[in-house]
């Protein structure tokens, strides 16, 4: 069997005679008889690490491995600079825990104190948390920093992504907290459906996406004003390269900024871990769940940083803490640092354009292919196409060529993402599959 | 420092001083001592209603947060703003830097003066 | 040291992108219109301010760990290795289910070894770390009193010495929560729950062993209280590593457990995440859990969900990565391997325990579990030396301090949990700097309250940072 005990069993019953007890079971006596197992747990025998690594690389191998993909939807295939693993795989970074001893934990503190720094520049907002568990937890927790005692009800948009939306609704059948849904017109949110909702409805917050769900780009700054008309808190969830080309949340008066950070060099990975990314006006820094790091001063008078504004969090306010969070995802939040290090304002700003140029580049072939553009407005790097056959059939085709095609969301539409990862070359093959099937 | 004879005291550490019909509601300096140094208050809003015995807000120290009880029930009229952004002059000067103001005073918990306060200060410790 | 912002020149970056093989489109929607200060950095800047801070960062790796309530256990090599596998780190969480089948054998295989080491029938590996599984098993135990029309129980019983998370959590999950006070011994005062419990009472959250250590004998009778009285029982897996093997919570009585794969199962914190805090129940909430879990049919693996479930507690199905780490340990260890963790994680506390004795006050001077609590109350009043001045001037030794100022009802705590992964020279290292800095203490006082004199910054002042928040870099 493996094992990381060190003390060899010789070792441990020495130590075990030496503190008083005649065994293991000895010691053991604290628990009682009546709930003590009474036959070893039903569990394979352990292996050595080479059993361990074949047994687990076999499962790896189960998986498909596409050539291309063409799917988002909340999970997005980007290049990961070599440099981005190779530094949060340092030891230092893996097996710290979480920075409370500032003394010997200053550059968990720096980094996250310049991942901060990041999020506010690409979103424009004045703070920052050290991240939570993702996308679509950052949206619930957004709308809990909203609601106060006359204000309980939050207004979404039907055209958020629905993963995010359930959480949205499952935080709120904790809280006991109002859900309701803004419809969409032609793919977007209904703004004046939404200002006709919102008015005297006790409303917390109007949570938009950009782009949204359908890849098509919102007019946040109308849904801002609408909600703000009603005296609620406008929240954006949005694509981080986004921000690199439109307009942020700030510059469109938003009150809180979220959005899933995964993009931002974190692999695929089957949905995990990701990064959600939480950043608001300094008007609503103490609603901000979370940790945050704040920068101070030691005894000499050197640069230092700590963990601040702790007494809004569950360690020290329990039940009238805002949120209940604990860990967070702070190696990721320095994945996300690395890659934003390596890639520059420039990168972030080539990825998003080659992102919006490839995804447009795809739709035109794939509509002269003979799958229409579902909905008009101008999008992102994400779109809709509507197919007169079934949208899974079609996907079936591309897959047995090993590409992963757009996401069936419903019997006749499909939703494609392109990114800077997919080459002509593939899109053109792609484009003349799709001509095939449909024709 | 000498505790301020003009003052009224609760058992939860904090004082009352009448200002006719208004009551002013402030921290103690025991209580601000034992706290340490306080880096944020939280306030209930003018035209809130406090109760007796209940808490109004609290204040944050680096590590604890401890709530404020009201000593009187009524509407709270004024809320001393700069706490908010300087807490520090609750440690600076405990029996100036006044949390809320509170009108139409309907009940008030029983009080003591400053000897007896400072009695009951010194079993505390 | 510098921020990564004070580095480089503009202009300078990492040639990391072919150019775009496409035509250029231009988009008619607002743009953005202030500048984004990102690092203007070559690779070998990037390299070396993190291999900086990665100097100014204590880990596992760097000595020993004894932060109570953490389990700071050695993190597996392998366990990274396997996490890394392209097999796992390219699939995309909604390819198609016969594409996936790998990662759902993953998933249904760690679900079913942690129903076995817990002793539940059902597990959720969504919830990405401890607290958010505790908020979900709420929501369980919510959801479960509504279907049964049973609304009226809106209480949670939570013991003083608990974890913050379980009120807040218990809080988010709307419900109202009623502290009971421990008894002398630091377990849970019988009579105390019992005038607690009513036709309000929705559950209890324990944690067993309990915050100071200490296994609660009375278990079969307190979550015998809860269940006569209409409830269901909570158990916050924070320290099951004392346990596992030995005993399981389905057996004590519990209805719904967290455990914490970044703790028990030997996947690294990260300096704070991510972890992972998959969510075990008995059959009664089986219909509630959120999200889809994997389950085994004659042709592979499938999603399933619930009909009644409470939703979803993030996106996909959990942090994926590092239940690929916990898994590959649980299949390194086996059955034997978890019995022998448990054991010996329970021998090193014990071995430190009993060695700190005489020069350390035992908040409690009993046979401990995986973690015992030392309390410098005495030694505040006598010479002026509390636990937050040891735990400093730990720092200069290059050790990590035990958990300070917790359980509240410790004053003056320092909570230490070795975990088996230590030798017992490293141990008797540390017992030794232990006696030392007592010793220097008493000698010269002065000289620890002002420690640590070696770290790369002396104490931040704290009270600054929280009066004047500077939170991001100013450009």
């Amino acid at each position: 069997m493996g094992s990381y005990v060190p003390n060899r069993k010789s070792e441990q019953e020495a130590m075990l005679k030496e503190i008083g007890y005649q065994s293991f079971d000895d010691m053991f006596s604290v628990i009682p008889d009546s709930v003590k197992l009474k036959a070893p747990l039903n569990l394979p025998k352990g292996k050595s690490e080479l059993e361990t690594a074949n047994c687990i690389k076999a499962m790896a191998a189960k998986n498909k491995s596409y050539r291309g993909i063409f799917r988002g939807a909340g999970a997005y295939n980007h290049y990961i600079p070599s440099i981005v693993r190779q530094i949060t795989s340092k030891e230092e970074f893996v097996t710290a825990y979480t920075p409370y001893q500032a003394e010997i934990s200053q550059g968990i503190l720096q980094s996250i104190f310049e991942y901060q720094t990041l999020i506010c520049q690409l979103t424009g907002m004045d703070v920052s948390n050290a991240s939570v568990y993702d996308g679509a937890t950052a949206a619930a927790e957004a709308c809990a920093m909203c609601k106060d005692r006359k204000r309980k009800t939050f207004f979404v948009s039907e055209t958020v992504d629905p993963k995010i939306t359930a959480v949205i609704k499952t935080y709120s059948f904790g809280s006991g907290c109002e859900v309701v849904m803004v419809p969409a017109k032609e793919g977007k949110t209904d703004l004046a459906k939404a200002k006709e909702m919102m008015a005297d409805a006790g409303a917390a917050s109007l949570l938009v996406q950009q782009p949204n769900y359908y890849g098509l780009i919102e007019d946040v700054r109308g849904a801002v004003d609408a909600a703000h008309e009603a005296g609620a808190k406008a929240i954006v969830s949005c694509n981080p390269f986004s921000l690199a080309v439109l307009e942020t949340p700030a510059e469109a008066g938003a009150d809180v900024a979220v959005g899933e950070a995964q993009p931002l060099g974190l692999p695929l990975a089957f949905g995990g871990p990701y990064i959600g990314f939480m950043a608001c006006t300094h008007d609503m820094m103490r609603k901000l769940p979370g940790r945050i790091v704040g920068q101070t001063e030691d005894d000499n008078g050197n640069r230092a940083f700590v963990l601040t504004l702790q007494a809004r969090e569950q360690h020290i306010r329990r039940e009238k803490a805002s949120s209940n969070i604990c860990s967070n995802e702070a190696l990721c939040a320095m994945t996300v640092s690395v890659y934003l290090g390596a890639m520059g304002e420039k990168g972030v700003t080539e990825v998003a354009k080659q992102c919006i140029n490839k995804a447009h580049y795809l739709q035109k072939g794939l509509s002269e292919a003979g799958l229409t553009k579902t909905y008009e407005g101008e999008f992102f790097h994400e779109f809709v196409t509507t197919v007169k056959g079934s949208a899974e059939e079609l996907c079936e085709k591309l897959e047995e060529k090993g590409y992963l095609a757009g996401l069936p969301i419903s019997e006749h539409e499909l939703l494609w993402c392109a990114t800077e990862m997919n080459t002509k070359e593939q899109m053109d093959e792609v484009i003349a599959l799709v001509k095939e099937v449909v024709a | 420092m000498s505790t301020p004879t003009e003052l009224k005291f609760s058992k939860s550490h904090e004082w009352v001083k009448e200002e006719g019909d208004v009551m002013v509601i402030g921290l103690t300096d025991f209580a601000q001592s034992e706290l340490g140094d306080l880096v944020f208050v939280n306030l209930p809003e003018e035209g809130d209603e406090v109760e007796a015995g209940e808490a109004f807000g609290d204040v944050e120290s680096v590590k604890a947060v401890s709530d404020v009880f009201s000593p009187v029930s009524g509407e709270v009229c004024e809320i001393n703003e700069d706490l908010l952004d300087n807490p520090a002059a609750i440690n600076e000067d405990a029996y100036g830097a006044w949390l809320i103001k509170v009108k139409n005073v309907t009940d008030t918990e029983e009080l003591m003066d400053a000897a007896e306060y400072d009695k009951f200060c010194e079993s505390e410790k | 040291m510098e921020l990564i912002f004070e580095l480089g020149q503009e202009g300078r970056g990492l040639d990391l992108l072919p150019e775009c093989d496409v035509c250029e489109v231009t988009l008619d929607a607002p743009k953005r219109a202030g500048k984004m200060h990102l690092p203007h950095v070559s690779e070998t800047e990037l390299s070396r301010h993190y291999t900086r801070l990665a100097k100014r960062t204590h880990g596992v790796n760097d000595g020993f760990y004894p932060l109570g309530s953490c389990t700071m256990k050695y993190n597996p090599k392998v366990n990274e290795e396997m996490a890394a596998l392209p097999g796992f780190t390219s699939v995309h969480p909604l390819a198609p289910v016969e594409s996936v089948q790998g990662c759902l054998e993953v998933l249904y295989t760690l679900q079913e070894d942690l129903k076995e080491i817990a002793g539940m029938d059902h597990f959720t590996l969504q919830p990405a770390a401890g607290a958010h599984g505790e908020f979900t098993g709420l929501l369980l135990i919510k959801a479960y009193h509504k279907a049964n029309g049973d609304e009226k129980r809106t209480k949670i019983i939570v013991p003083d010495s608990a974890h913050g998370t379980n009120p807040a959590s218990a809080a988010m999950a709307g419900f109202e929560i009623v502290n009971i006070p421990s008894g002398e011994d630091g377990c849970v005062d019988v009579e105390a729950l019992k005038a607690a419990v009513g036709e309000d009472t929705a559950g209890l959250m324990l944690t067993n062993p309990n915050t100071v250590g200490i296994f609660d004998k009375n278990i079969l009778e307190i979550t015998e209280i809860i269940h006569k009285a209409g409830g269901l029982c909570y158990y916050d897996g924070a320290n099951l590593n004392a346990i596992m093997g030995q005993c399981r919570p389905g057996d004590m009585g519990f209805d719904v457990v967290h455990l914490n794969l970044h703790k028990t199962f030997s996947t690294p914190h990260g300096g704070g995440g991510p972890g992972s805090g998959p969510v075990g129940c008995k059959d009664i909430l089986a219909p509630f859990l959120p999200g889809s879990y994997a389950v085994k049919t004659a042709d592979g693996y499938e999603y399933e969900g619930c009909e009644e479930s409470i939703g979803s507690m993030r996106s996909f199905a959990g942090n994926f990565l590092v239940i690929v780490k916990a898994l590959t340990y649980v299949t390194t260890l086996g059955a034997e391997g978890i019995k022998e963790a448990s054991q010996n994680a329970v021998l090193n506390a014990n071995y430190m325990r009993v060695k700190l004795a005489d020069v350390y006050d035992m908040a409690y001077d009993v046979t401990c579990m995986h973690e015992f609590v030392m309390t410098l109350e005495k030694k505040k009043k006598e010479i002026n030396i509390t636990a937050m001045d040891i735990a400093k001037a730990m720092l200069d030794y290059g050790i990590h301090p035990p958990t300070m100022y917790f359980p509240l009802i410790v004053h003056e705590a320092l909570m230490v949990e070795p975990t088996e992964t230590e030798t017992k020279e490293e141990m008797d290292y540390v017992i030794e700097v232990l006696r030392e800095i007592m010793a220097k203490a008493k000698e010269d006082p002065e000289y620890i309250q002002h420690s640590p004199h070696h770290t790369v910054i002396g104490r931040p002042d704290e009270v600054k940072a929280a009066r004047t928040p500077v939170v991001t870099y100013e450009f």
